[in-house]
């Protein structure tokens, strides 16, 4: 008896085998790999081994020896060679500001050189070598292992003693931009809730024929595509648009009065309010399916008002739905990246499309994966929280 | 949920359709993925790649029955990287701005041209000594001059007309909307420009925090009436909507628009910065060959000079500065307004491109939290 089961068990095991390997290699590899790379950055370190090992034993306090020289010179030439030293100057530009063109220059003057002294054929190449600060910023850019990223994701900094200090305030970019994200997502949760509950309640308690219509009205834009609704948003809310032009029609406003209603904040705000509307619907709708109209009938049949009835005896049960379309919104509005990109303009930016900057542009991508880790832990803590105050049992899907 | 609407099958019929939609699609994709006979340009849209097209793409074709594929961007090596690091290059010629040309090059994003492989000019002086010092990168070919000043409107202006680049700056006296690309190139140094700094000391002082303090708190003086623009012919379209009273511009798109459609707008020259773009084949280009046909094309002496007789862009090279002659469809004398005329010099930044593949990424990294706040 025991063989068949257990080799029915495996079986069954066995079938979840390609949703577990697709897990892995789409949700947990790259995953790990950002972790990684946000502390991990071999870069340079792999480039300039021996100027980095000589740099190691250096002071710091003063121009280093004949010898580091040498083997700084020796190195770049190679990586020169292969075209491989725009990467390298490129990350120890970050940590000094000109430091990209002092690599770049200096090998392309050293080209075919072989000069007695490399200290001075180094400093006639480019006379930043002579001082402590640009070989500083090679051993900091060499550190294979670094908190760098988070430093600058956090908006702070090392001082040139190395203590951590924060940035000035004109200086600081990230922290600001994800409170920003974090309010955002916030007052979207809760316009979603606002707007979304009574949908759902008029869904839900409708006759099946209307109910089945309003949740097609509420189905046909979720399955439309996330672009045509945001471009679409942009063609009813530009300055000539036909929110502006219907209220300038009316009266409500004067010609060169129109509303600035896209490309800022606003628009963010009712793009993304719309596109997340119905991840608010459909779990209140699902939840408050499961209520029987029984109970609101009882409790009027025992003296209570609509009203009494309706904050004593429904939305307590239909706080699990609440809760499962306030954290499904939250959530999924907190990482947003195209409706802001799209109608953002300057002030309605997000946290997302800073990452997207270092992801596609800058190619910081230590810096972009920092953020990403900072982003989750923050939507980790926040869900702790609220596991902690609604209690994530409580939470239903339908 | 979605209970009562039942689970319904695609009908059999259906299927041969979206069969059939599905070969059109991937067949179309296969097709376009394959058209390997002729090459792709990438330039900047609007009058910029009309004149390109006109003085550059058509006679080439002629030329060598090779067919140039235009395609727009708007700056930046972003796109140029994805397909370099995907080994999926499909633009082979990228038409570029000088400090992307340098670092892409020094980035393996851009095959390598040897200075001495391009076409000599006229009276057989190397390209190595007719180009002017400074505007060539190890990766690059043809350029043009151009240069980046404000226009207004003139419509917009009863009174007084601005006329420095103070004035961009004074909301007091010139109120209104201003139009500005949206990136710290040209917008730090004319604000420091505005406030006073010599022309040649700007790169120093925006060199330190101090500077860059400055730049961006003569930025906060106006920044609540700017209008930030991403493509070349935006300001055009803002200044002729009147949308905006003045705005920074490629100071070709705004001949165009005078010269071509009559458009009452001025350039004011003074605070202008110059720079020049490069054309450059893109790494790993499986048209190489036909790549470096036309940049050797673009590089003539001949080449640069005739796109200078459809947009006010002065040529790079020496000896194209004596061919500056008249617009080829108005007739109108080019010289006075091309960036490089004396009289339009008075008040001019070179834009330093080294200078900002040094400073790009913090400062664009600053600025973009700076519009954000």
């Amino acid at each position: 008896m025991a063989r068949p089961l257990s080799s029915a068990r495996f079986r069954a095991a066995a079938l979840t085998l390609p949703l577990l390997a697709f897990v892995g290699v789409t949700f947990i590899a790259p995953l790990g790999s950002m972790l990684v790379r946000s502390f991990y950055e071999p870069h340079v370190a792999d480039a300039l081994p021996r100027t980095l090992a000589a740099l190691r034993a250096w002071d710091g306090s003063s121009v280093p020896s004949e010898d580091t020289f040498r083997i700084l010179a020796t190195e770049l030439r190679p990586l020169d060679q292969q075209r491989k030293l725009g990467g390298v100057a490129t990350r120890v530009n970050r940590l000094e500001g000109g430091m990209r063109s002092t690599i770049m220059d200096t090998a392309r003057a050293l080209r075919g050189a072989e000069p007695d002294s490399w200290r001075e054929a180094v400093i006639a190449a480019d006379p930043a070598w002579g001082e402590e600060a640009a070989w500083l910023a090679v051993r900091r850019a060499g550190e294979r292992y670094t908190i760098r990223h988070y430093l600058n994701a956090l908006d702070l900094d090392r001082d040139p003693s190395g203590n951590i200090v924060a940035q000035s305030p004109e200086r600081r970019i990230y922290v600001p931009l994800l409170l920003r994200t974090l309010g955002v997502s916030l007052a979207i949760t809760v316009i979603c809730l606002i707007l979304g509950y009574p949908v759902a309640y008029l869904i839900a308690n409708a006759s099946p024929a209307k109910s089945n219509l309003l949740l097609l009205l509420v189905l046909v834009p979720f399955w439309t595509s996330l672009l045509v609704r945001t471009t679409s948003w942009i063609v009813l809310l530009q300055n000539q648009g036909v929110v502006n032009d219907l209220l300038v029609a009316a009266g409500v406003i004067g010609d060169d009065g129109r509303l600035a209603l896209v490309y800022n904040m606003v628009g963010t705000l009712v793009a993304m309010t719309q596109v997340l509307l119905p991840f608010m619907i459909l779990p209140l709708y699902a939840v408050m399916r499961s209520i029987s109209p029984m109970y609101l009938r009882a409790a009027s049949s025992l003296g209570a008002t609509f009203l009494q009835g309706f904050v004593r005896v429904y939305w307590p049960q239909s706080l699990p739905g609440v809760a499962a379309g306030s954290l499904l919104v939250f959530i999924l509005s907190i990482g947003y990246y195209i409706t802001p990109a799209l109608v953002g303009g300057r002030t309605g930016q997000l946290i997302s499309n800073m990452i997207a900057y270092h992801m596609q542009e800058s190619l910081n991508w230590g810096l972009a994966a920092a953020l990403g880790v900072i982003l989750l832990l923050a939507v980790m803590s926040l869900y702790l929280v609220y596991n902690r105050l609604v209690g994530i049992e409580r939470m239903r899907l339908s | 949920m979605m209970r009562n609407r039942g689970d319904r099958k695609v009908p059999a019929r259906n299927q041969g359709t979206i069969r059939l939609a599905l070969l059109v699609a991937a067949f179309g994709i296969w097709n376009t993925g394959c058209s390997s006979e002729g090459i792709t340009v990438v330039s900047w849209g609007g009058s910029y790649e009309a004149a390109a097209r006109k003085a550059l793409f058509e006679p080439f074709s002629a030329e060598t029955g090779i067919t140039v594929h235009v395609e727009s961007y708007n700056g930046g090596l972003a796109q140029i990287r994805a397909q370099v690091e995907t080994g999926n290059v499909h633009w082979d010629v990228v038409d570029l701005e000088f400090a992307d040309a340098v670092k892409g090059c020094d980035e393996g994003l851009l095959e390598v041209i040897d200075i001495d492989e391009l076409p000599p000019a006229p009276d057989g002086t190397p390209a190595r000594d007719d180009y002017f010092a400074g505007t060539y990168s190890d990766c690059g070919g043809g350029a043009v001059y151009y240069s980046t000043a404000y226009a207004y409107n003139r419509d917009s202006f009863t009174g007084e007309r601005p006329s420095t680049i103070q004035d961009f700056f004074d909301l007091a006296k010139f109120p209104g909307r201003r139009g500005m690309r949206r990136v710290p190139f040209v917008n730090l140094e004319m604000a420091l420009m505005a406030d006073g700094v010599p022309t040649e000391e700007v790169y120093a002082v925006l060199s330190t925090p101090e500077g860059v303090d400055r730049a961006f708190r003569k930025l906060d003086t106006i920044k609540a009436e700017v209008v930030w623009w991403e493509a070349g012919a935006q300001p055009p379209q803002m200044l002729a909507d009147q949308e905006v009273v003045m705005s920074t511009a490629y100071n070709g798109r705004i001949f165009n628009a005078q010269v071509l459609e009559g458009q009452p707008f001025t350039i004011v020259w003074d605070g202008q910065v110059l720079d020049y773009g490069q054309a450059a084949i893109v790494a790993g280009t499986p048209r190489l060959e036909a790549a470096k046909q036309f940049l050797m094309f673009a590089s003539r002496v001949e080449s640069i000079a005739a796109i200078g007789r459809y947009i006010a862009y002065s040529p790079t090279r020496r000896s194209g500065m004596s061919l500056i002659s008249t617009h080829a469809e108005t007739g109108v004398d080019m010289r006075p307004h091309m960036p490089s005329a004396p009289e339009n010099l008075t008040r001019a930044l070179r834009n330093d491109a080294v200078w900002w593949t040094n400073h790009a990424e913090e400062l664009t990294e600053r600025f973009s939290a700076w519009l954000a706040r």
